[in-house]
């Protein structure tokens, strides 16, 4: 016969109880992130127009009660896309390689040196990283630049790429790794042709999310790429970007302009989510 | 044996050796010939150094970190642990098939099988030539033939370690490790590889690992029976007998070989 424990009750209470927080803490966490989102939706979304995608900044004129419509932050798009994607370009090897490089080399003194530096680099906060890059560029330079913001969001790149491809690499089984061996390819032909292609997948996931990662970052900006009230496509001069546009308007005395700081907003949150959730979609088969 | 016959078909010699994990000696001095043309099987049970043994022959023992070996494994008369011979020369001229089938995954079924020869930069023609003789003597070009570009991984386990045999088949090396190639598969593809291996014995010097002894009976004509020894709680790979196949099954001259082999022990 089949005996109940006697303490079967407490157990099921208690178990109910945990249940019950978890999903309480669960909620709760929640909570602020529908907040946020749910907000800019509703606040951004009524500033987009067509104009919003298609025009630059326009000053505000008063005309009697009416203020004319201030543009759109087509400018911010195309800015935040050059400034993030140039910084992609010098992340991105430089991650991906010394990811190599740590994986392969796990416990190579040099290798503890780098992985140690990279935690302490991905933990640090943006605006040092903005402040060292206006020191040791835009002050010896003598000039704002586009091009200065990609290597700021660069160096908060790297670190994400770099511990991302390693983390993969070493998911790379070793049976892999011994069928290349067992021919006697050397080590760099393993890696390039045998554990990289395994790999590419993920390692691609990992570079996109820094991308969403940097595309949001304002502090570094602030202090390099200045900012422009036109479109503009040169990288070697102040140049717009969307978290730049959202702080700066959400500053400024005009309503008008306080709403298309939400809009702003709004459309950076959808590029991030896009890109979160394009990763995400192209690579689930791979990673099964 | 001529000395150009010797080259083509080399014994594996080992002298003295002593394979290690740090300053951990793994197993007991092995001293033993392992004769070209003929299957030579090394059983145990699990942890008595079998694999390491054989992964030592082929310079695949020091890839793991820290590990390293002392002694020496001579194919034909070279020491593949020479300063001047590189782990990467050794290893095209011993191939070596491993306990789970490995195709590399990106990888299609005709370039598993060329991969290693692209290394040399062997021409486009020549390749192909290889490729299907390799097939051919691994038993499964009639198998793959219609569907050479498809991914390894969509073979059955048993045509997957038909094509890693394949894979090592096209270098054309001296010698071929098996580290239990039969583990993974079913009784069925088990039969196969075993007529494969027979058949190979005439171009290739072969060492098997395997802790199926009915196997070792089978197809092997030379046995070396391996065992843990404890002692002080350190436990140590040890060689305790080697002879004939038959005559290890039938007449073991070590009373532990023949503790092993009734299955009293291991």
């Amino acid at each position: 016969m089949i005996s109940q424990a006697s303490n079967y009750r407490r157990r099921a209470i208690v178990d109910q109880i945990m249940r019950g927080m978890a999903i309480l803490a669960t909620i709760v966490a929640l909570i602020p992130l529908f907040l946020i989102i749910g907000y800019v939706i509703v606040r951004g979304g009524s500033s987009f127009s067509i104009a919003f995608f298609t025009e630059a900044y326009r000053a505000p004129i008063a005309l009697g009660d009416d203020i004319r419509s201030p543009g759109g932050v087509l400018h911010g798009i195309v800015g935040t896309i050059l400034i993030t994607g140039l910084a992609t370009l010098i992340a991105m090897p430089v991650g991906i390689m010394a990811g190599i490089f740590l994986a392969e080399y796990p416990s190579n003194s040099v290798a503890m040196t780098v992985r140690f530096c990279t935690d302490v680099l991905s933990a640090a906060p943006s605006i040092i990283v903005g402040v060292v890059a206006y020191t040791l560029i835009v002050r010896t330079t003598g000039a704002f630049a586009g091009y200065i913001g990609s290597i700021a969001l660069a160096v908060l790149m790297i670190p994400i790429i770099t511990r991302t491809t390693e983390e993969i690499l070493k998911l790379v089984p070793q049976t892999v790794r011994e069928a290349s061996m067992a021919l006697g390819a050397p080590k760099w032909w393993r890696t390039l042709t045998v554990v990289l292609p395994a790999a590419l997948g993920a390692i691609v996931t990992g570079v996109m999310l820094a991308f969403a990662r940097a595309a949001g970052e304002t502090a570094p900006l602030i202090l390099t790429v200045l900012g422009n009230n036109n479109l503009s496509y040169n990288l070697m001069a102040p140049i717009a970007a969307l978290p730049l546009l959202t702080y700066r308007y959400t500053e400024q005395p005009f309503p008008v302009l306080n709403d298309l700081a939400w809009g702003t907003a709004l459309v950076l949150t959808l590029m991030v989510l896009l890109v979160n959730i394009s990763v995400r979609v192209a690579t689930r088969n791979r990673l099964r | 044996m001529s000395h150009a016959n010797q080259n083509e078909h080399p014994n594996i010699t080992l002298k003295d050796l002593k394979p290690f994990y740090g300053s951990f000696q793994a197993v007991y001095p092995v001293n033993s010939i392992f004769k070209a043309r003929s299957i030579t099987a090394i059983i145990g049970p699990s942890g008595c150094g079998k694999s390491t043994v054989l992964r030592c022959i082929n310079r695949m023992h020091e890839v793991v970190p820290g590990a390293r070996v002392e002694g020496q494994v001579l194919l034909g008369d070279q020491d593949v642990y020479s300063h001047t011979i590189k782990p990467q020369a050794v290893r095209r001229r011993i191939g070596m098939v491993f306990q789970q089938p490995n195709p590399l995954r990106q990888l299609s079924i005709f370039e598993n099988v060329a991969v290693g020869l692209r290394l040399d930069g062997m021409s486009k023609a020549d390749v192909n030539v290889r490729v299907e003789e390799s097939l051919r003597s691994a038993a499964l070009w009639d198998e793959v033939k219609d569907k050479l570009n498809h991914s390894g991984l969509a073979l059955s386990g048993g045509q997957q370690q038909r094509l890693c045999i394949a894979r090592a088949i096209a270098l054309r090396p001296s010698v071929l490790l098996f580290d239990e190639p039969c583990s993974a598969l079913d009784p069925i593809s088990t039969l196969k590889i075993e007529e494969l291996l027979v058949e190979l014995k005439q171009q290739f010097t072969i060492v098997i690992v395997t802790h199926n002894m009915q196997q070792a009976a089978r197809i092997s004509d030379h046995t070396l029976v391996f065992l843990v020894e404890r002692i002080n709680d350190v436990h140590r790979g040890v060689l305790v007998e080697e002879g004939e196949t038959s005559q290890i099954f039938t007449s073991p001259q070590d009373e532990r070989t023949t503790d092993y082999i009734s299955g009293r022990v291991g």
